[in-house]
């Protein structure tokens, strides 16, 4: 009886991680690319509910999460017409992201799928049990029973791993949040890359969004996301934006909101267990100052030193 | 001569008030095609909203009622913005300031009201200043990034005070997540017969005195030039660090006075989730009253106005509040864009209508207007 309740609850915490981990993919893109990007709850919410929407019409879950891509991968497209083109405030423009995630997401929300228990619902994304595997006392039931997107999202972390650490783009992403002007004085367009990592950020926040409302729920409600993009920003500064610690983080996060739900009657008040994630983060920013930093470049726009002339 | 000077700046105030309006008109439009699309008559709608927000003496002061927590947390993102950093926290330092008030007003023995409400406000700017100079100390001592540190601190405010209201200080007997309610000595009074409390007034005077701070002190000046570089003041020996853990503190302090207002005047307890989001909407009013605390009176009220009548608008077509919040999100974008892609319109017209005033007056000089940027 012992076990089995550890069982689930590990399963519960990495089904909790992995909204976490896709959002802190998302944000780990943009952010070695020098982008800050505090409009993650936004980009979800709207993921969340293009992803209803999607699976709804489409009659496919995965029409959901295609659908979910296509519009965050816009919204990402926008956000970087703001910052790097524009060159607005990042932070500026990330609260207004996450203002308009919410107006827009609470108002389409109630007038697309209606709201409380009327609410549309569709299907959730499938939970595959892979033979064998799922077989392993303990660690099969947590790891090898959980939806297809879980595994994606485990297979994702080290495929962003490859992606940024061991092709030319990968470290062309990371020249480019540490200091883009001896970048471009290579001959790298810094612009095109911060646009591609923006895209790909809002993409994975659409994944991440609909992780919620169709690999967690089958439905959307209003302000669902509730703090998760923001826990997805502290789960990429405490994996010290690295994919791996990025992993970790959110599991470990994702650990502490499973303990809240289901052990509500353990002696911490569960509201201690939901500030954990912010706490730890507050404490590694504080404890990481002049070992790993955050790229050099973040929070700063940069104009093409072609440009500067023009 | 200073009668070219004072034409050629009313020039440049016309054309950015115009652009300003302009900037307005485009969100309320956008907002517009928002309803349309979700279903409710934007015609309608916005006459609701009107209603609701100006129709009667009523509906004004409940605009007034909505801008004061707007108007305190918009100073306090305007007042660190002015001097170079972020605070994201107001939301959190709302909290802590209504949480250290509500406690002041409930657990000190019983005083007379010009004690005992003072008081409680100070305890409330106190809350605010902790909370906003640990995310502050964070930074002068290690370097900690201050916008990732005020919004982790939100969150730990926001359980903090669920913490508080569903234990400690839950009201015995009450079956509610709330403390239990203030004593009248705590109490801000209303004015006769309505919802509107003194703290309105408290909050445009705190506003006039932060102009005064940012603008007329040698400290406002001290912060002010460390915002535009941080190096230069530093080099000119300005105490840069102690400054910058001061101006949280400061930044925090109003956010948190704040926080004890809205209880003190409307909610008289404290209880979960009172603010509905005003930290962050306080960046929106900053940035839409050019993070100048005299602007902030006039875009707290515009947005002040439409909360509570997008609360009338709520009540007859069902329409989410929440459409403020679009219409938020897109005036900041737009503001934004005035800033960055119209400033060579804004010049041309400025410089096509000198010349014209010059060809019909003949009292202002072209340099004149040169010199004078905003």
């Amino acid at each position: 009886m012992e076990a089995e309740m550890w069982v689930s609850y590990a399963a519960a915490a990495i089904r909790l991680s992995v909204p976490l981990m896709i959002a802190g993919l998302a944000i780990l893109f943009m952010s070695r690319s020098g982008i800050l990007n505090i409009g993650m709850e936004g980009m979800m919410l709207i993921g969340s509910l293009s992803g209803v929407l999607g699976a709804y019409y489409t009659g496919n879950v995965w029409g959901g999460v295609l659908t979910a891509m296509a519009v965050c991968g816009v919204v990402g497209l926008m956000f970087g017409f703001l910052v790097i083109t524009t060159g607005a405030d990042q932070v500026i423009i990330g609260t207004a992201m996450n203002l308009l995630g919410l107006g827009l997401t609470t108002v389409f929300g109630r007038s697309l799928l209606g709201m409380g228990t009327e609410a549309v619902q569709v299907d959730s994304i499938p939970v595959i049990r892979i033979p064998l595997l799922a077989d392993i006392p303990w660690i099969g039931p947590a790891l090898f029973e959980q939806n297809t997107l879980t595994y994606m999202a485990l297979l994702l972390v080290p495929a962003v791993s490859l992606l940024l650490y061991r092709t030319q783009w990968g470290l062309q992403v990371r020249a480019v949040g540490e200091n883009p002007l001896a970048t471009d004085t290579l001959g790298v367009k810094v612009h095109r890359i911060r646009y591609m990592c923006c895209i790909i950020g809002g993409m994975l926040a659409g994944v991440a969004g609909s992780a919620l409302s169709l690999g967690i729920l089958n439905q959307f409600t209003e302000n669902m996301v509730a703090g998760r993009g923001f826990i997805a920003l502290s789960a990429v500064i405490f994996g010290r934006w690295t994919p791996t610690g990025t992993m970790m983080a959110s599991l470990l996060f994702g650990g502490a909101d499973a303990l809240q739900l289901r052990f509500q009657n353990i002696a911490i008040p569960y509201q201690f267990m939901l500030m954990f994630p912010y706490v730890l983060t507050m404490a590694a920013l504080a404890w990481f100052s002049g070992k790993a930093k955050q790229p050099a470049a973040t929070g700063l726009s940069y104009k093409s030193a072609a440009d500067r002339h023009a | 001569m200073p009668g070219n000077k004072l034409a050629a700046r009313a020039v440049t105030v016309s054309i950015e008030t115009l652009f300003y309006l302009i900037a307005i008109a485009v969100s309320l439009l956008a907002g517009a095609l928002v309803m349309a699309a979700a279903g409710v008559s934007p015609w309608e709608a916005y006459q609701l909203i009107w209603k609701g927000a100006a129709g009667s003496s009523g509906a004004l002061k409940e605009t007034l009622v909505k801008a004061t927590p707007l108007l305190f947390a918009g100073l306090s993102y305007t007042f660190a913005y002015r001097c170079g950093l972020f605070n994201i926290g107001a939301e959190g330092q709302i909290y802590i300031g209504a949480l250290m008030g509500t406690m002041s007003a409930l657990l000190l023995p019983s005083m007379p009201i010009y004690i005992h409400l003072p008081l409680a406000l100070f305890c409330g700017l106190l809350g605010g200043a902790l909370w906003g100079g640990i995310a502050g100390a964070l930074k002068v001592g290690r370097g900690a990034s201050e916008i990732i540190n005020t919004i982790m601190l939100n969150y730990v405010a926001i359980f903090l005070i669920s913490y508080m209201v569903t234990g400690p200080m839950k009201e015995a007997g009450g079956s509610l997540p709330q403390s239990a309610s203030l004593p009248d000595s705590a109490v801000l009074p209303q004015l006769l017969g309505s919802r509107l409390h003194y703290g309105f007034f408290l909050a445009i005077l705190t506003a006039i005195i932060i102009y005064w701070v940012l603008e007329r002190t040698t400290w406002g000046y001290q912060i002010r030039s460390a915002g535009y570089n941080k190096r230069a003041a530093e080099v000119m020996g300005m105490p840069v660090k102690r400054n910058m853990l001061l101006v949280m503190m400061v930044s925090g302090s109003l956010a948190g006075l704040g926080g004890y207002v809205e209880i003190a005047g409307v909610q008289h307890r404290l209880m979960q989730n009172f603010s509905p989001g005003f930290g962050y909407d306080g960046i929106a009013v900053a940035l839409l009253g050019n993070t100048h605390p005299i602007g902030n009176v006039l875009s707290a009220l515009l947005f002040g106005g439409m909360r509570s009548g997008a609360n009338a608008m709520q009540r007859v077509t069902g329409a989410s509040t929440s459409l403020v919040y679009v219409i938020q999100a897109i005036m900041i974008i737009v503001m934004v864009c005035n800033r960055y892609w119209l400033g060579g319109t804004k010049k041309r017209l400025r410089e096509w209508l000198i010349r014209k005033l010059d060809k019909t007056t003949g009292t202002i000089e072209a340099g004149a207007a040169g010199s004078l940027e905003i």
